[in-house]
């Protein structure tokens, strides 16, 4: 069987983003305090999941259905909901006194008292 | 109240271009289409969106815009990078950035982008809305990781929605 060289460049890409979409996991596991497993899922799978939907940009436009770029949009939407979701929990986090490796700054001990 | 009939004419093309690529096809029956549900979905969503958002300078978002994605693709291999050293090596830390900032819609955008960025994460902002606080994966410097943010992200975002 032949093999094109886009088939080539797309399986790369696949293999890319599977491989940072692991480390991003890989992450939860290594990392010590909930703070620092935060940053797994809002940046390595970032990476990861936009080589694929790229690949994926790629092989659905060069076929003859044409141009597909729908997959736009879910970058667009991890965007925005990556951060969002990361920072509510952290905000839980730190009312629910979460232990953390790093010491929280004092405005937080301030304000969270006096409510 | 006045009824607006076009709160947010920014709002209607992007929420139009979103639709045609939903439907993942091109026709002028999308656009329509498209047209048609970014004129009505921002009156309806008025009570959240109260503000009317002005771009002052556009050049200076696209510029913006493009930092951010090299910022991305740097703070990717930079977590991957961390993770697969293991986190013995690494000094977590929080720092907190006062907020020059004064509109919802920029500090949200500051936040986003700080969480989307090199190993920071925004943890939580005051009830006043002055000062963020930024997780930090592997923070060394304190006050240098504060100046860089306030100088590379808060500075552009102060310029294209705040500016004068």
């Amino acid at each position: 069987m032949e093999y094109s060289l886009l088939d080539i460049f797309l399986s790369v890409l696949i293999l890319f983003g599977g491989i940072f979409t692991f480390i991003g996991s890989l992450g939860l596991v290594r990392l010590r305090d909930f703070y620092s497993r935060l940053h797994g899922p809002t940046k390595a799978t970032t990476l990861g999941v936009g080589s694929l939907l790229i690949a994926s940009v790629i092989h659905f436009s060069t076929q003859e259905t044409g141009l597909s770029l729908h997959e736009l949009l879910i970058t667009l939407f991890l965007f925005i909901t990556a951060p969002v979701s990361a920072h509510l929990l952290s905000k839980a986090a730190i009312h629910l006194r979460v232990r953390s490796v790093a010491k929280l700054p004092a405005i937080i001990e301030e304000t969270e008292r006096s409510d | 109240m006045k009824i607006r009939l076009l709160p947010h004419p920014i709002l209607t093309p992007v929420l139009a271009i979103v639709w045609i690529l939903l439907s993942n096809g091109f026709t002028i029956g999308h656009l329509l289409l498209g047209l048609l549900l970014g004129w009505i979905i921002p009156i309806f969503t008025l009570r959240f969106w109260p503000d009317r958002i002005h771009i002052k300078r556009p050049l200076a978002l696209l510029r913006f815009v493009g930092m951010l994605f090299h910022d991305i693709l740097t703070a990717n291999v930079a977590v991957a990078y961390y993770i697969l050293r293991g986190s013995r090596r690494v000094t977590p830390g929080f720092v907190v950035v006062p907020l020059e900032l004064e509109s919802d819609f920029g500090i949200s955008l500051l936040a986003n982008t700080i969480s989307l960025t090199p190993g920071t994460v925004s943890a939580w902002l005051d009830p006043e809305r002055r000062h963020l606080v930024v997780h930090g994966l592997n923070v060394r410097n304190p006050e240098a990781l504060v100046e860089s943010i306030k100088q590379r992200y808060e500075a552009p975002l102060l310029e294209i929605f705040e500016s004068c």
